[in-house]
């Protein structure tokens, strides 16, 4: 029979069994963190340029490309993996490495042959103008006397 | 890369110390690898000097710590922000001897690179025992 079967597992299917499962399953899912990447960026802005920072530690700037068209700004680079002679144990390895690139829509057109970057302590900044004809222009009102 | 690995952890608050700063507190994220006579520790820190780090051995507890100046953009509205400035701090024990005046640090781009030679083994003595 049906119910003696089921029985047999110990547990019989209940709603509110499933329904606990979903909310935690549901739960779980919206705890996680968003958009976890490397590296991490912070974007700054006025009205005349931005600035973008990022957190590359361990980042050869030599390896560290930016590219910009428009409102797009790309970073990509590569970080190396320590390498381990023979005879060398690894106790831990947190630190990750390998290609990354990120992509970026700014808020306005920038001026690609004026953006500056530097790099240093780990952090990367890149300054980017706004392009001339994006600025907002202030337009008089003739008065009509 | 795009792991949930590569966030910066920010530290539990500290029960027994408190901080004067109101900053956050973050683990750095380590490598530590053994040679033969030495451990060599690599942490991330961006926004670390050699001059805004320390490094303390007290008894067999190692501790990083490292002080970060925030980037501050005056005039600027923040657009989008993924990570937050703050200071480091993580502490390690350590099992073997280490020899402490020959401890090496270097900060090169953000991470600081530690060089700990582990110290002359002690010389095991053995006792014989004399036949009564």
């Amino acid at each position: 029979m049906f119910w003696p079967e089921i029985g047999r597992y110990g547990r019989v299917w209940s709603p509110w069994r499933e329904m606990e499962r979903l909310q935690q399953d549901v739960n779980r899912l919206l705890s996680r963190e968003s958009a976890p990447t490397f590296p991490a960026v912070n974007i700054w802005a006025s009205d005349q340029d931005v600035i973008v920072t990022a957190e590359v530690p361990g980042v050869d700037p030599a390896n560290l490309d930016i590219t910009v068209a428009e409102n797009i700004l790309r970073l990509t680079g590569s970080r190396k993996p320590e390498e381990l002679k023979p005879g060398e144990v690894s106790h831990r390895r947190e630190r990750a490495s390998g290609e990354f690139t990120r992509s970026f829509r700014l808020p306005y057109a920038v001026d690609s042959g004026k953006v500056e970057a530097s790099c240093e302590k780990g952090i990367l900044k890149v300054r980017l103008p706004r392009a001339e004809e994006d600025k907002p222009r202030k337009i008089a009102i003739k008065s009509q006397k | 890369m795009a792991d949930k690995e590569m966030q910066k952890r920010e530290a539990s608050s500290p029960v027994e110390t408190e901080r004067t700063k109101t900053m956050k507190v973050f683990i750095p994220r380590v490598d530590i690898c053994e040679t033969e006579d030495a451990i060599v520790l690599l942490a991330d820190m961006p926004g670390v000097d050699e001059k805004s780090v320390d490094i303390t051995l007290e008894k067999n507890v190692l501790t990083l710590s490292g002080r970060v100046e925030p980037v501050s953009c005056e005039g600027y509205l923040a657009a989008y922000a993924e990570y937050e400035a703050g200071d480091y701090e993580r502490a390690f024990t350590l099992s073997d001897e280490i020899d402490r005046d020959k401890i090496e640090a270097s900060v090169k781009d953000g991470v600081l690179k530690l060089t700990l030679p582990k110290a002359e083994p002690v010389k095991l003595r053995k006792i014989s025992v004399k036949p009564a």
